[in-house]
């Protein structure tokens, strides 16, 4: 929720970067605390050991994708943000706008 | 004698926490920039070292108590390295430990 | 005691947030997000993830926060003060956030194993690796096998994102135009800096070691491709720091870090055409060795080394375009 608060409200480029990661993240937990299993471990196969109750594997495979998928983005946003201030001199996206329409 | 390693590592483990808190403590309490990154590397080495030798002796002598060995030799290699690195760091940027009396025959270049 | 845990770290969680978002100077704020991202990788842990704890840790904790300052270095260190409350967007985020609170109402109680998630791959993927694949951890074997297909599109996604940032900032020597010796000599960074440089220049060949390590150790605990590239370039980006970007470009040419980027992909996808090749479906594994299981472990080992190779130098390469430009 912070998060998407930061990507909406803040002017300020970076922090809309920022605050996509933290979006990013709270997604991540949401999805591995559904994975938790009540007494159940990491989902490592002990040799030997019967009857043992794992914790789901699959929500842990897709957020591990998602992770790095995630900070792809935010290297790219990144890149992007340093090109728009050497253009702009500015990373306000209010000072930018300005800009854009006295052009 | 599993009591008295018992003992031995709630010791150590409370010893750890407590160095911890009074690191906290003193990141808020101190009133400038280097005396508070004295009490982060208090926290760096007495209460990682305590926290984790606390922990080996709970795990006895084993591969994991070895690897936490390793951890250790690692944290306190790296952690007053990054403390010498900021501190250096922060007066490279200018900011300059407050109430420091320069003898006035300094020479110039070695002034803060 | 994992809810008490849990509670305490969420609680952490939201206060750094709170933090990142109000802080003024940008890198209060991207010290904020290290410190957001680290207290994720031990929530990930108690929950038992272990791999992903681990990714967490080696990207979002250590190479984002580089890659944040590297860029933070190019931009104004501050933010303006919006003089004004948005309310419109407060209130579009309550109404977003009441309601996400009742739909979670509808979920099943933390670690229910009768919840849904649970039925109906979950079981099948737990009890069929040691018979199709065996190899002790679940979550590289689903990511390497059962989800082959969505690992390759992951490798491809950081590649573009490298080839994204090549195209916006450039690499001296390689593309945007700039060449290697204009680059600022080494003795601009930590180089003149004793202490780090010793502590540093022991410690890399251990963190490369440690990085060779959870990449083959990825089938047997924790790790895998992904971790494994992101320590090697922290590796690498901590030589770059301390030696200087000049002499790290010297060591791995832009040339070469470029072709090294697409070779990861490259070879995670000739693993699947070899499979074709051999007459199975694309990236099949069972036919790369006589015994099916075999072929399997082979298959997962070829393709995580192209996901690891693929993901250090892309890492490496974003790390460059940054500390390279406008220097």
């Amino acid at each position: 929720m912070i998060g998407l608060y930061a990507v909406i409200a803040k002017p300020n480029l970076m922090k809309k970067l920022l605050g996509l990661s933290i979006f990013q993240a709270a997604v991540f937990l949401l999805y591995i605390t559904l994975d938790k299993v009540e007494g159940g471990t990491a989902p490592i196969i002990q040799p030997g050991a019967v009857d043992q109750l794992y914790s789901n594997p699959l929500p842990q495979v897709l957020i591990l994708t998602a992770i790095v998928v995630g900070i792809s983005t935010i290297a790219l946003g990144l890149a992007v943000v340093v090109r728009i201030f050497e253009a702009y001199g500015t990373i306000e996206d209010d000072e930018i706008q300005r800009a854009d329409s006295q052009e | 004698m599993q009591l008295w390693l018992d003992i031995l590592s709630w010791i150590l483990l409370s010893g750890g926490g407590l160095f911890v808190l009074i690191g906290g403590i003193g990141i808020i309490r101190l009133p400038d920039l280097y005396t508070r990154m004295h009490a982060a590397s208090l926290t760096d080495t007495m209460g990682t070292v305590m926290i984790l030798v606390g922990i080996m002796v709970q795990a006895g002598l084993s591969l994991a108590s070895f690897k936490l060995a390793a951890i250790t030799v690692f944290l306190l290699l790296t952690g007053p390295t990054a403390t010498y690195a900021l501190a250096n760091a922060a007066m490279l940027a200018g900011r300059h430990p407050k109430d420091v009396e320069m003898p006035p025959d300094l020479p110039e270049d070695l002034r803060l | 005691m994992t809810v008490l845990f849990g509670m305490f770290l969420l609680t952490l969680l939201v206060i750094s947030a709170i933090g990142i978002v109000r802080a003024r100077n940008l890198f209060v704020a991207v010290m904020l997000t290290g410190i957001f991202s680290l207290l994720m990788a031990a929530n990930f842990f108690i929950l038992d993830a272990a791999d992903v704890a681990l990714t967490e840790a080696a990207v979002g904790a250590g190479v984002s926060t580089v890659l944040l300052l590297g860029a933070l270095a190019l931009i104004p260190p501050n933010e303006n003060r919006s003089k004004r409350v948005r309310w419109l967007v407060v209130s579009v985020v309550t109404l977003t956030a009441i309601t996400l609170g009742y739909a979670t109402f509808e979920n099943p109680r933390l670690g229910d194993p009768e919840a849904p998630v649970h039925q109906h791959v979950a079981p099948w993927y737990l009890e069929q690796t040691p018979v199709l694949i065996d190899i002790p951890n679940v979550v590289t074997a689903v990511l390497g096998s059962y989800r082959g297909y969505d690992t390759l599109g992951e490798v491809l996604v950081v590649l573009t994102a490298g080839i994204g940032v090549l195209f916006l900032l450039g690499l001296p020597g390689a593309y945007g135009g700039r060449k290697t010796e204009d680059v600022a000599r080494g003795r601009t960074y930590l180089s003149h800096h004793l202490v780090p440089q010793v502590v540093g220049q022991l410690l890399i060949p251990f963190i490369i070691l440690f990085a060779l390590y959870v990449q083959f150790h990825g089938e047997y605990g924790p790790g895998g491709g992904f971790q494994a590239g992101a320590i090697f370039a922290a590796a690498l980006i901590l030589f770059a720091l301390i030696q200087g970007e000049r002499e790290a470009l010297t060591l791995i040419p832009p040339r070469v870090l470029v072709v090294l980027m697409a070779t990861g992909a490259l070879l995670y996808g000739s693993v699947g055409v070899l499979t074709m090749l051999l007459g199975a479906n694309f990236l099949e594994y069972g036919v790369l060795s006589s015994d099916p299981v075999k072929g399997q472990q082979w298959g997962i080992i070829l393709i995580e080394l192209g996901v690891g190779i693929s993901v250090a130098s892309v890492l490496l390469a974003i790390y460059h375009a940054f500390a390279a430009r406008g220097r």
